[in-house]
């Protein structure tokens, strides 16, 4: 951004519609200091090759040739004697030994069928049923906040997903190239669109999010030293196509990057989300190399690039990431799985209580697989929202209960995720 | 429709059911605007052609012979020619392969699409690849989506939607974008014989892939509250296990015991995989009849009230509003059932409902209606491959890549993200520094916007600085963003 466009929203042209520089003058009176981000694996992780229950005694006849060995080549990180993560972790592994990863097994949101698309509108909207609701939980919690400066959040991304819709402002920011366009168009068109609320709204937004991410990238470019973490660890992608892989990669951690730029001004968003897709692995998963193994890796270097980049923000970040079910228990025949049910999660960032796995494990026994054929859920992942949006974020219970969870109101939120 | 609405009709006529207007067109369309679309239907459906364009069972066959050469070239290494390493090569060696048929697909299908003159034809036909939708992000694919619309989709759009519904999912782009080629019945005679061969220990696990089955149900057919159940979905993946691709190098192993294998790269009923037995689906029997009972199933599918409704809301919701009237979607489905799933038929219910003529800028456009309406309006032709797609890239709707079988989206909020809208206005004002000085915008908005030009939109034009400018005015305008 230039330096004209700056003095042009300064200006006041979009103040009233976006609160820039309110914001930049109020932000001590924030709603929250807290930071939270919902990462969305959309597909379905399958969450026994991601947390392998190695100590299971069905898991590996159920896996077959993608099971993961408890020890030598290829083997899971040992989380405890049940459980490991698997080897494309690597970064998660040192956060739960850091106390920093709470690891969630056979958790699951409401919906028990295996439509990935009702799947995601259930996780993303927050109610019971697909498409009761046309805003989602992060967007309603969010509302549900003291009104403030900060009280808005961001979708790394073109448009912005269902989870983060709302009444709230919420941005979406990808990279565009605008440096071509003149300022005096710009105000023009911005004129063009007032009597066209919507289009008038979202304009203001991107501007708003233009202006806050050229100015990360103005300090990145002053401090040089750390593109490193950009392109993730190039050394174990040479599976195939490893050119591509590694864009793919740096990608989606670029996206992660972004996501810390914003979260990281104090009159930022205090909530962002980010999304992949490629995790519906119905053939040739693989198991410690392979399909997933390439996707797990660019999660968890994307993670860590978050990790590297909110800087001071991390301690008092927690990043939740979820995925809209998990996936059968046992190999189909052609060496996938198809869609299931319990599935697992992450719960990441510097105020994670973490170091644990949590998980009311139903085991892989026959009988105990929900019908027939998937993990059982035990756990109702919007328990595990809701402990994280009372004590991280300060979302009040009765909201909870009603409004950001309809009808969840005998749903209990886990307590202790928080670090005191 | 009386005369004094027919100006606001013909614009509507040319931006929401076309792909937008052309200088011209819009005085001829005002003529009578339903019977300018009604005209596109009648007569033989135009398929992109071009050199480049070849049939997807060529582009495969030659798939199968990189197989097997790296097999070959495996074995004379006294290599493995069937594990890991194998098919790292040949992954290595398919995007060479298929990259370059489709970007000659992806600029074919650009081209006749800025440039048709039956362009509610083409709307059509790519609604129907998006509700068919494969995505060349899974690479086996990518030499093939786009022959996929050019022979299962384009011959059935004005066709009757059981004939549609069959073509694609015999497809090999559907059968290998949704697993089906290798998914194999537990009781098949290929398992059998595996079990016999006592290899079925440690060995491969032969069984059905439920992904195909499924997303037929969820997305093509009944729709996700259809009525069906997962020993639905199990069922029908069964009676349609062998719904695979002749020639496939992997069973070589049967076409040496003397079991066909197939014309290379077209669909194949290898019933060696096909799940014996009579079934029962969705209260129905289907006698133990090979490859047609898979194909019995589909008929009775597509004629079931569910399958009507869904697919006509989804027709409604693209072309009419997000939330599409409630008596056009029940004309639509009445007309399908009635006329057994006869689409012209269903096409005419919307057309004919006053509803799809109301409420003008209704729907929000996806980045590639925009595209395409640009190019049409300014008169740009299709030209240089690679740049005509970067477009699609930008904006964020790459061809043919919609990432899931649930195709793009199609409503306001799935597009208008304020990054959208950005890279939106952005590459407006790129086209209109290029063209700026060549088109005059001032002309241009009543021709290309017709009644639903509003005032203010004309004077920010007229009162533009530059002529650049106000062709980013014009295609930045909420009429133009709008349809």
């Amino acid at each position: 951004m230039n330096l004209s466009r700056r003095g042009f929203l300064e200006a006041g042209l979009f103040a009233g519609a976006t609160g820039l520089v309110a914001s930049r003058l109020a932000f001590a009176n924030a709603p929250t200091d807290a930071r939270f981000v919902f990462v969305l694996l959309r597909g379905a992780l399958d969450g026994l090759s991601a947390v392998p229950p190695v100590g299971d005694p069905d898991y590996a006849g159920l896996r077959g040739q993608i099971a993961l060995a408890k020890s030598g080549e290829g083997a899971a990180l040992l989380l405890d004697g049940t459980f490991g993560l698997h080897p494309a972790l690597r970064f998660l592994h040192a956060r739960y030994a850091a106390k920093e990863l709470a690891v969630l097994h056979a958790v699951a949101s409401p919906y028990r069928e295996r439509s990935h698309f009702d799947g995601q509108d259930v996780l993303e909207g927050g109610g019971t049923r697909p498409h009761e609701t046309q805003s989602g939980w992060i967007n309603r919690a969010l509302a549900a906040l003291p009104a403030g400066p900060g009280r808005s959040g961001v979708a790394l991304g073109a448009n912005v997903p269902l989870a983060m819709r709302g009444e709230v402002e919420v941005a979406s920011w990808s990279p565009t190239r605008i440096d071509a366009l003149d300022d005096e168009t710009l105000a023009r068109i911005a004129d063009l669109y007032a009597r066209d609320p919507l289009l008038s709204r979202r304009l203001a937004e991107a501007l708003e999010s233009d202006a806050i991410a050229s100015e990360a990238q103005a300090a990145a470019d002053a401090e040089v030293s750390d593109d490193t973490a950009m392109t993730g660890r190039p050394e174990n992608l040479v599976e195939r196509d490893a050119k591509q892989r590694r864009n793919n990669v740096a990608r989606f951690a670029e996206t992660a990057r972004a996501a810390a730029n914003f979260l990281k001004r104090d009159d930022g968003p205090r909530v962002a989300m980010f999304d992949t897709t490629g995790w519906d692995t119905h053939a040739n998963e693989g198991g410690a190399q392979g399909q997933l193994a390439l996707r797990l890796r660019a999660l968890d270097a994307a993670l860590e690039t978050f990790h590297d980049a909110s800087g001071p923000v991390w301690r008092r970040t927690v990043m939740l990431v979820a995925t809209e079910f998990g996936r059968t228990a046992a190999i189909n025949g052609t060496r996938g799985t198809d869609h299931g049910t319990g599935a697992a999660a992450f719960l990441l960032g510097g105020a994670v209580a973490g170091g644990r796995v949590i998980a009311d494990w139903p085991s892989l026994s026959r009988g105990n697989l929900h019908e027939g054929r998937d993990l059982r859920a035990t756990m109702d992942l919007r328990a595990v929202m809701k402990g994280v949006l009372h004590d991280h974020l300060g979302v009040p219970q009765p909201a909870l209960d009603s409004k950001i969870f309809p009808g969840s109101a005998a749903i209990r939120a886990v307590v202790g995720l928080i670090r005191s | 429709m009386i005369a004094s609405q027919k100006p606001l009709a013909a614009a509507i006529a040319a931006n929401r059911f076309g792909l937008g207007a052309k200088p011209g067109e819009l005085p001829v369309i005002e003529k009578d605007p339903e019977a300018w679309l009604q005209r596109q239907l009648a007569g033989r459906v135009p398929v992109p052609g071009g050199a480049g364009l070849k049939p997807s069972s060529e582009t495969l066959a030659r798939a199968l012979e990189v197989r097997n050469e790296v097999a070959e070239a495996r074995r004379a290494k006294k290599q493995n020619a069937d594990d890991d390493g194998a098919k790292v090569a040949i992954a290595l060696k398919l995007p060479a392969l298929y990259r370059p048929v489709y970007i000659e697909e992806a600029h074919a299908r650009f081209a006749h699409a800025v440039t048709t003159d039956r362009p509610f034809l083409e709307r059509l036909t790519q609604f129907w690849t998006n509700h068919f939708a494969v995505s060349v992000d899974k690479i086996v694919v990518l030499g093939i989506a786009g022959a996929m619309e050019r022979e299962a989709i384009r011959p059935n759009v004005t066709g009757n939607f059981a004939e549609l519904l069959l073509a694609v999912e015999r497809h090999p782009a559907m059968l290998l974008y949704l697993d089906n080629q290798a998914s194999i019945g537990p009781n098949s005679r290929a398992a059998s014989f595996l079990k016999r061969r006592g290899n079925g220990q440690g060995a491969r696990k032969l069984d059905i892939n439920e992904n195909l089955a499924r997303e037929i149900l969820e997305l093509h057919t009944l729709g996700v509250d259809g009525g069906y159940t997962q020993a639905d979905v199990t069922t029908f993946a069964k009676a349609i296990s062998g719904w695979s691709i002749g020639g496939d190098a992997n069973n070589r192993g049967f076409a040496r015991l003397g079991l066909s294998n197939g014309k290379p790269g077209e669909f194949f009923f290898r019933e060696v995989f096909h799940e014996p037995g009579a079934k029962k689906l969705l209260g129905r029997n289907y006698g133990d009849d090979g490859v047609r009972q898979g194909e019995a199933i589909l008929k009775d599918l597509g004629l079931r009230p569910e399958t009507a409704r869904h697919v006509s809301t989804k027709l409604a919701r693209h072309f009419i509003a997000d939330d599409p009237p409630v008596p056009v979607v029940e004309r639509m489905t009445r007309a399908w059932l009635v006329s057994r799933g006869n689409l012209p038929k269903v096409y005419a219910a919307m057309l004919g409902s006053a509803e799809a003529w109301s409420e003008p800028l209704s729907k929000f456009k996806t980045p590639a209606d925009y595209i395409y309406s640009a190019y049409r309006a300014l008169g740009i032709p299709a030209g240089e491959r690679r740049r005509s797609l970067q477009a699609f890239e930008a904006l964020g709707q790459r061809a043919l890549q919609p990432g899931s079988p649930a195709g793009w989206p199609d409503t306001s909020a799935d597009w208008d993200g304020s990054s959208a809208l950005l890279k939106r206005i952005a590459w407006a004002d790129a086209v209109a520094q290029r063209l700026g000085a060549e088109r005059n915008a001032r002309e241009l908005a009543p021709q290309l916007l017709g009644a639903t030009l509003g005032a203010e939109t004309a004077r920010s034009i007229a009162r533009a600085e530059s002529g650049s400018q106000a062709l980013t005015l014009l295609l930045a305008s909420p009429e133009f963003m709008r349809r």
